[in-house]
């Protein structure tokens, strides 16, 4: 019987707080239980694992690199003041429609693809895929030959052409040898996220998403599953790492 | 009733050192710009992230799949049977060798670290082209060794057609290995292609022959051996033939892009608006290294005199070295297509055409290779029975008749 | 005669040449190398996290085979690993030896043996500064602390409370 008196609201103010309650007794464990999921030290990485980024480009703003500078600190990318040799893991590209004059922004990196080229055309095997599906360069077996560079659509290695100082101890690079975007490889081993997803979610951007495509409940995977997303490139079939959408 | 062909050594002298002490003015200064490249790193180079492999390269690859045609002699003669060839294939043999290692020192010279040249040699990923060429390489010098030998040596002179066929089939793999260096690449436009093999290997006869008819009017000139008509104008017309035949391919290369609306950024940048890649294709591969050494060599006024022979071989070289580098440098310089239909820019030279200026280190260093090469030949010619003492008409033409003596 | 006595010479001037070199030495200067001391011990027994003897006979074995692991398997354990060494042996003060000095831990063996080592082209060779932090964000997974080493601190104040320290220095 509807009437026009006020309604009581106890009962959803007890369903609220018991269902608050129950929240706050589960997420604890459910935070915990993602922590514990780290992979431990002595623990080799498994093909369980898919490492994998979707970059929002409606979120990207015009302007605003604080994904580049992120990645520039957490690594020691300093650069020589030579625009054309220095070495860049990450940028941010604008492109512009030709047709419709149509402007949009995005980062471009290594895109962690499950075919690389890269890694096809390595002849030592220094670029080589992980079993988790970051490609990275064993730069003890580089001999420099730049093949990778050559190879790689995204344009998303660099070589290093000067003698380096003071590298950081967590990102070893050196002379000689090629390099490029390893997803954070030792913040990823140690259950954290890459620098420039970070630095993106902590200016509270939240363009990009970093996390494990082989799990469905992952964040990423959902987004994935709910919405389109592209990859550069996808007439090549390399079954990118790096997905983007609104491209 | 026909001369057997000797062989012998080159006389040593001040003629000999003086030529040497200048080829090795040329070694040194290469070692020298590697040294330099190396120690301060690739950053003194015009070589950067956009254009990643530049006039070593072009060099290095000239070299590499001129030495695979150089060899072209020798299997014409132990291959195909052609007899008036036969006393030049030792020669062949000796040059393939010397281009092939003065190609890869400036590729291994060139390498971001070059000290890990055993890591290369130990460590392969046989997905990779650049690993099985290693193997191709370093087998071709053992397996032209191996049919030297059997040239040379009387009593395995039975074996040479055997070596002679094994080495035929390994050089066509070697320069089918080298094409698909780039032929293999999906990033590119101007590569990404099954056509880069082929081409390669109808490039390696062009260039190698070239260089082989230049090594040999220079080895007799400079010797006082004879060198009859008969076989050099064979040889000249062998070549007219094969820079036709890459003229051939390169039109079907174009042709085939130009037909791909994809590739339609790539043909525009070679062929109209790229600034010095048109007119290096135009002028330089085309017209100076293709249309006009077939002229030269064909006409009769020019095709019978050994100058404009010498021209014409010379011109073949410089188109060739303008075809690797529009190959190599103008497909790095277009922009990689990553975003179709839009204007891109970045701070990382996307969407840009990319600009490289060769640096003296680059040049000096290639220069180098070609040096250790010609250096190779001549010490080898000194030591060993390479040469011919006299390739005259009366030895060497099968057609030889002594009324042609009279006139 | 007179060949054999310039054989004789020449070898008598070998000999000398030879009993020469220490006397080239400057006095007070030992041939062997001098090894500065780390910032920690393992324990009181053992200095590093294998005996001394051991390390330096294997110990490029065993930073071969580790790096190996760390970088395709990502096992990152610190008995082996490279940053570990340095962050015990080498200094990060300021005007502490670099590795192109001979008073760097690594190069002070290493130029006696004339051995070159190319790691630090790429690798840092002395740890960060301020409390060894290696990167931006603070370390939350409990995994990281993961070690099998209780390392001892050189100075010979409270052993028991330095004794319980771990290797991890956040």
């Amino acid at each position: 019987m509807t009437d026009n008196a006020q309604t009581d609201t106890s009962r959803r103010r007890f369903l609220g707080g018991a269902a608050t309650a129950a929240a706050g007794l589960i997420a604890p464990g459910v935070l915990l239980h993602k922590v514990a999921q780290a992979r431990p030290a002595d623990q080799p990485v498994s093909s369980a694992v898919r490492w994998g980024m979707l970059i929002d480009t409606n979120k990207c703003a015009n302007g605003c690199s604080d994904c580049v500078d992120a990645c520039a600190e957490q690594h020691g990318l300093t650069g020589h003041g030579r625009p054309e040799t220095d070495a860049q893991w990450i940028r941010k590209v604008n492109l512009r429609d030709k047709q419709t004059g149509y402007t949009q922004t995005l980062p471009l990196l290594c895109q962690h693809c499950e075919h690389p080229p890269c890694v096809d055309v390595c002849p030592t095997g220094a670029s080589f895929k992980r079993a988790d599906g970051i490609v990275l360069v064993d730069k003890h077996i580089c001999i420099g030959c730049r093949y990778c560079m050559m190879a790689c659509p995204y344009k998303a290695r660099s070589f290093i052409h000067e003698t380096l100082e003071d590298q950081l101890p967590d990102t070893p690079r050196g002379k000689g040898t090629v390099e490029s975007c390893n997803f954070c490889v030792v913040r990823v081993d140690e259950g954290k996220q890459p620098a420039c997803v970070e630095a993106c979610t902590g200016e509270n951007h939240n363009a990009m998403i970093f996390g494990d495509m082989n799990d469905p409940a992952s964040e990423i995977s959902r987004q994935l599953k709910q919405y389109n997303s592209r990859q550069i490139r996808a007439d090549l079939e390399l079954n990118t790492g790096v997905r983007y959408r609104g491209i | 009733m026909k001369q057997q062909i000797q062989f012998t050594e080159i006389d040593g002298g001040p003629r000999f050192y003086s030529l040497l002490g200048f080829i090795g003015l040329f070694v040194l200064a290469g070692l020298a710009a590697a040294f330099y490249m190396e120690h301060n790193g690739h950053y003194v180079t015009g070589m950067t992230n956009q254009i990643v492999w530049g006039t070593p390269h072009v060099f290095a690859v000239f070299l590499i799949v001129a030495a695979s045609g150089a060899l072209n002699v020798a299997s014409i003669s132990s291959v195909f049977g052609r007899v008036p060839y036969k006393p030049l294939a030792r020669l062949s043999g000796l040059l393939a060798i010397a281009l092939l290692v003065g190609g890869l020192m400036v590729l291994v010279l060139d390498l971001g670290r070059p000290d890990r040249l055993i890591v290369a040699m130990t460590k392969y990923n046989f997905k990779s082209i650049f690993a099985w060429n290693i193997f191709l390489y370093t087998g071709f010098m053992a397996v032209v060794g191996v049919y030297l030998w059997m040239m040379m040596e009387r009593r395995m002179n039975r074996f040479t057609r055997m070596s002679g066929l094994f080495a035929f089939i390994w050089r066509l793999i070697l320069t089918t290995g080298t094409g698909s260096i780039f032929g293999f690449l999906v990033a590119r436009q101007a590569y990404d292609s099954a056509l880069m093999a082929p081409m390669f290997v109808i490039m390696s006869f062009s260039f190698g022959l070239a260089i082989f008819i230049l090594v040999l009017m220079a080895a007799y000139k400079w010797s006082d051996r004879p060198l009859g008509d008969a076989i050099l104008y064979r040889l000249k017309n062998l070549l007219g033939v094969f820079i036709a035949s890459v003229l051939y391919f390169v039109m079907v290369y174009h042709l085939t892009n130009l037909y791909i609306t994809e590739n339609h950024g790539i043909e525009r940048f070679i062929l109209l608006d790229g600034g010095i890649y048109t007119r290096l294709f135009w002028i330089v591969q085309v017209l100076i290294g293709s249309l006009l050494p077939l002229a030269l060599l064909y006409l009769p006024s020019t095709g019978k005199s050994r100058g404009w022979i010498g021209i014409s071989c010379a011109l073949v070289i410089l188109g060739g070295l303008a075809q690797m580098y529009i190959i190599i440098i103008g497909g790095q310089a277009y922009p990689l297509e990553m975003f179709p239909g839009k204007e891109v820019s970045s701070s990382f030279f996307d969407g840009v055409v990319n600009t490289y200026t060769p640096s003296l280190p680059e040049v000096v260093l290639g220069i180098g290779g070609v040096a250790i090469a010609l250096a190779a030949v001549v010490v080898g010619i000194r030591v060993l029975r390479f040469l011919p003492v006299s390739l005259a008409d009366e030895l060497v033409d099968p057609h030889y008749s002594t009324d042609k003596a009279i006139a | 005669m007179s060949n054999l006595m310039t054989k004789s010479g020449l070898l008598a001037l070998l000999a000398l040449a030879i009993l020469w070199v220490p006397a080239l030495v400057r006095a007070g200067d030992s041939l062997l190398p001098v090894v500065p001391e780390a910032q920690r011990r393992v324990s009181e027994a053992q200095g590093c996290v294998e005996p001394t003897a051991d390390m330096r006979r294997n110990h490029m074995k065993y930073l071969l085979h580790h790096r190996d692991e760390t970088v395709h398997e990502g096992i990152r354990t610190k008995r082996f690993s490279l940053e570990e060494c340095i962050d015990c042996h080498v200094s990060s003060a300021p005007d502490a030896p670099r590795v192109s000095s001979e008073q760097h831990f690594c190069n002070s063996c290493h130029t006696y043996a004339a051995v070159n080592i190319d790691c630090f082209e790429c690798h840092a060779d002395r740890p960060l500064p301020d409390s060894g932090k290696r990167s931006m964000a603070p370390i939350t997974t409990p995994d990281r602390l993961q070690t099998d080493v209780h390392p001892v601190a050189l100075s010979s104040g409270n052993d028991q409370q330095l004794a319980t320290e771990s290797i991890n220095h956040d």
